[in-house]
């Protein structure tokens, strides 16, 4: 291989749980940072791109105007995008809240729910301009910019992960035996 | 509802869980919803859980889990009520009733619903109010009727627009329904007496005789899905069982069909001795007629007919005289659901449980209805049968084409001025029926239902028939004003979203997104990808369990086959992303709750 790819990894509403998966492929990381180079992540906390990457790794859904703004970031500089994990694909968790008017949410969250009912006695909202604005309901990365790959699982296996980045650092075709797309 | 009432009706039925179909429609049609108490009392009387009566309960679109109105108003939703003003009519409901389709008035008076087609398409708008029908609703009669309901008039002091043609005027069903007949070929011609062929045809022909001339007719099922009649009542004859059953279909779900519903009305007879025939064939001792909901107004009238039908010897104890042929049918009502008139969720609705399809095989002629052999036909087939018998397989065989023998009863509606009903043999082209029906300026013709295909003016020279055009009958007509896109294959995809069981993953989420594919290229956010993608996933249907679900992806499948054009033209062109996910729209609602000005 001529040259290092360059990786990009981010959370957006998700728990990090994926990234602990991706941190599960054990000894393997040692060959990964052989075949690619991190640019913008939470593994080295790079904040912001500081050049073209060839792979961006997306874990979590898109619940807030900042979500939005990183996501793009991502398109405009990873030639290739990968929703990892089913926050990503699919909105997962933070997605139960999509059934409930974001009202209602802001009221328990802020107001009314155990945690906060007798801590909050002037009702503060949370509207400082610094803050990310919440969107109307969480959605899936796709639903926002084109993804090009996705991995399932909650979080996606770390033989998962590490046999598709390989595939897609390597330019091979990914092998995907019975196990590891058989989910129940 | 006091227990003591619950407990009654369960018992009306010996406690038998497999009947808990019918308890729910008593308790339903008593009280106007099924009470929450009901529910614990049906489970403990039948020896089941409160899960079980539960999921049969919240599976049927007429099953209400809260009180409904004293006037409970079902208006039809599907795509040719629309077509017919349905819009207007539904606004009047709501300005003049005070509340909105969803909802119970304050006072708890009238309560207003959607509803998928009622089997009426041939005069639309129409409505079932408490089980009765009222067609070609206009926004003054909608008045009249609201008005009437607040006086607390009876339900047939809102009928005022007089009783249909035939037998709809009969003292046992005083609907307003109309028959609407344009065309009557030999299953619907009047050449025939009850009883005829129990009498005397039987006297010469064996059981597996009769087979044998049912086969030699070549006929096939009429319900749609065309398997050799013959053939079913041979596998039925030969699987062993201790006992037999013949059901006749008549759940009549497709949008757009309602040809069962005149033969119901006007040919019961044939119908009933159509499955007396088929128990004689197969050796059944027992029948049923299941029936869809929304014809429930028939259900006293054809209780009359089975009760003159017994009186008569045609039902009963060696029938017609011969000797050991018991045989005996009984009304099975469904609650609303589409699914069921496939055959398996047909008998799993039979026995009281939700409509899901079973597996296939075992097919219903090894295992069917109690996991007895069952034969399952449709109203119009068994009624043909019997004409099949009368005059013979020979004469059945000249009518029709070479692979596609007799005729089809089509069920035309839409924009033509003379919707109805059209016996005609198979082979006629789509023109030729465009032009009977009056049909001028037309765009498309869905044929076969939603499921069917959607054809446009260059394929109108296609024949109706088995290897052309098949159809169940279903015939629905649009011309040139309709919007083929937003109109109809938005329409149909909102009803199979509706109608799926759920079992199937693809038939659950597929169709769902397939519209929101459709409403992203009507609002102008489509790129070529959508159109690609739609193709794809529509594809992924055909591994659902029933021929329904399969068939659920049509209305796209086929307006995209027909009318790519119509797509093409609405997609953004050189885009190759966009998923009109708009920041500012998304982030109103949040901001509003906290009080902060939206900064994008």
């Amino acid at each position: 291989m001529n040259k290092r790819k360059i990786l990009a990894t981010t959370s957006l509403a998700g728990c990090f749980g994926c990234h602990m998966s991706f941190l599960d492929i054990d000894e393997r990381i040692l060959d990964l940072i052989e075949l690619v180079e991190f640019n913008k992540s939470p593994i080295d906390d790079i904040k912001k791109f500081t050049k073209e990457c060839d792979i961006g790794l997306i874990e979590g859904g898109v619940c807030n105007s900042e979500n939005v703004e990183i996501l793009k970031e991502f398109r405009k500089h990873c030639k290739i995008l990968v929703s990892f994990g089913e926050c990503a694909i699919m909105g997962g968790l933070p997605a139960l809240r999509n059934t409930i008017p974001i009202e209602e949410c802001i009221r328990e969250a802020y107001l009314e729910g155990p945690s906060v009912s007798d801590s909050n006695e002037e009702g503060i909202l949370p509207n400082d301009e610094e803050l990310p604005m919440l969107l109307n309901k969480v959605y899936p990365c796709h639903e926002i910019v084109k993804i090009d790959y996705f991995l399932p699982g909650c979080p996606p296996r770390a033989d998962l992960i590490w046999e598709s980045l390989y595939a897609l650092i390597t330019e091979q075709e990914i092998k995907l035996p019975y196990e590891v797309i058989k989910y129940d | 509802m006091d227990i003591k009432r619950v407990e009654n009706i369960v018992a009306n039925y010996n406690r038998d869980k497999t009947r808990l179909m019918d308890m729910l429609i008593d308790i339903q049609t008593e009280a106007g919803y099924i009470p929450a108490g009901a529910i614990p009392v049906i489970a403990k009387q039948t020896d089941t859980s409160q899960a079980y009566v539960e999921q049969t309960v919240s599976f049927y679109h007429f099953f209400r889990r809260e009180p409904s109105g004293k006037y409970t108003v079902f208006l039809n939703s599907s795509v040719v009520a629309n077509m017919m003003g349905r819009d207007k009519v539904a606004r009047t409901f709501e300005e003049e009733a005070g509340c909105k389709f969803g909802e119970v008035t304050e006072d708890g008076l009238i309560g207003l619903f959607d509803t998928a087609c009622i089997g009426m398409s041939d005069q639309e708008p129409a409505a079932l109010i408490n089980g009765k029908v009222f067609t070609r609703l206009t926004p003054f009669r909608v008045r009249e009727i609201i008005r009437n309901m607040k006086k607390g008039n009876s339900l047939d002091e809102l009928s005022t627009s007089g009783y249909g043609g035939g037998k709809n005027a009969s003292e046992l069903i005083r609907a307003e329904v109309r028959n609407n007949v344009q065309r009557q070929g030999p299953v619907m011609e009047n050449d025939y007496t009850p009883g005829t062929v129990l009498r005397e045809k039987l006297k010469h022909f064996s059981p597996d005789e009769v087979i044998w001339e049912i086969k030699l007719s070549e006929i096939r099922g009429r319900g749609g899905a065309g398997f050799p009649t013959g053939l079913k009542w041979e596998f039925c004859r030969r699987a062993r069982g201790e006992k037999k059953y013949i059901f006749c279909n008549a759940d009549e779900g497709e949008p757009g069909t309602f040809k069962d519903r005149v033969l119901l009305t006007e040919y019961p007879e044939l119908m009933f001795e159509g499955m007396t025939l088929a128990a004689y064939a197969v050796g059944a001792s027992e029948g049923i007629l299941y029936i869809r909901y929304e014809y429930k107004y028939l259900e006293n009238y054809l209780k009359h007919v089975l009760e003159k039908m017994r009186q008569q010897n045609l039902l009963g104890k060696n029938i017609a005289g011969k000797e050991g042929f018991d045989f005996d049918i009984r009304i099975q009502y469904g609650a609303g659901a589409y699914v069921c008139g496939e055959e398996s969720a047909l008998l799993e609705s039979a026995e009281g449980k939700r409509g899901e399809p079973r597996f296939k095989p075992p097919f219903p002629v090894e295992k069917g209805y109690l996991g007895y052999p069952t034969v399952i036909n449709n109203v119009e087939t068994l009624c043909t049968a019997v004409k099949i018998m009368q005059f013979g397989s020979e004469w059945y065989r000249s009518l029709g084409t070479q692979e596609s023998r007799g005729t089809k009863i089509l069920s035309i509606s839409g924009d033509c001025r003379y919707p109805g009903i059209y016996e005609m043999e198979w082979g006629y082209s789509v023109n030729d029926i465009l032009d009977m029906a009056g049909a001028y300026d037309v765009q498309a013709v869905q044929v076969g239902g939603p499921s069917g295909s959607l054809i446009g003016p260059d394929e109108f020279d296609r024949i109706i028939c088995y290897s052309d055009l098949a159809t169940g009958g279903s015939f629905i007509i649009f011309n040139n004003t309709r919007d083929i896109l937003k109109d109809v294959v938005m329409n149909f995809m909102e009803f199979f979203i509706e109608e799926s069981c759920g079992s199937c993953v693809p038939c659950r989420n597929i169709p769902w997104l397939l519209k929101q594919k459709l409403e992203k290229i009507l609002q102008g956010h489509g790129v070529w990808k959508d159109i690609e993608d739609m193709e794809e996933w529509a594809g992924m249907m055909r591994i659902n369990r029933c021929g329904l679900g399969q068939t659920a992806a049509n209305p796209v499948v086929s307006s995209l086959k027909n009318f790519r054009a119509l797509y093409e033209e609405k997609i953004q062109k050189g885009k190759r992303f966009d998923e009109g996910f708009n920041l500012e729209k998304a982030v109103i609602e949040s901001c509003e709750a906290v009080g902060r000005t939206p900064l994008i």
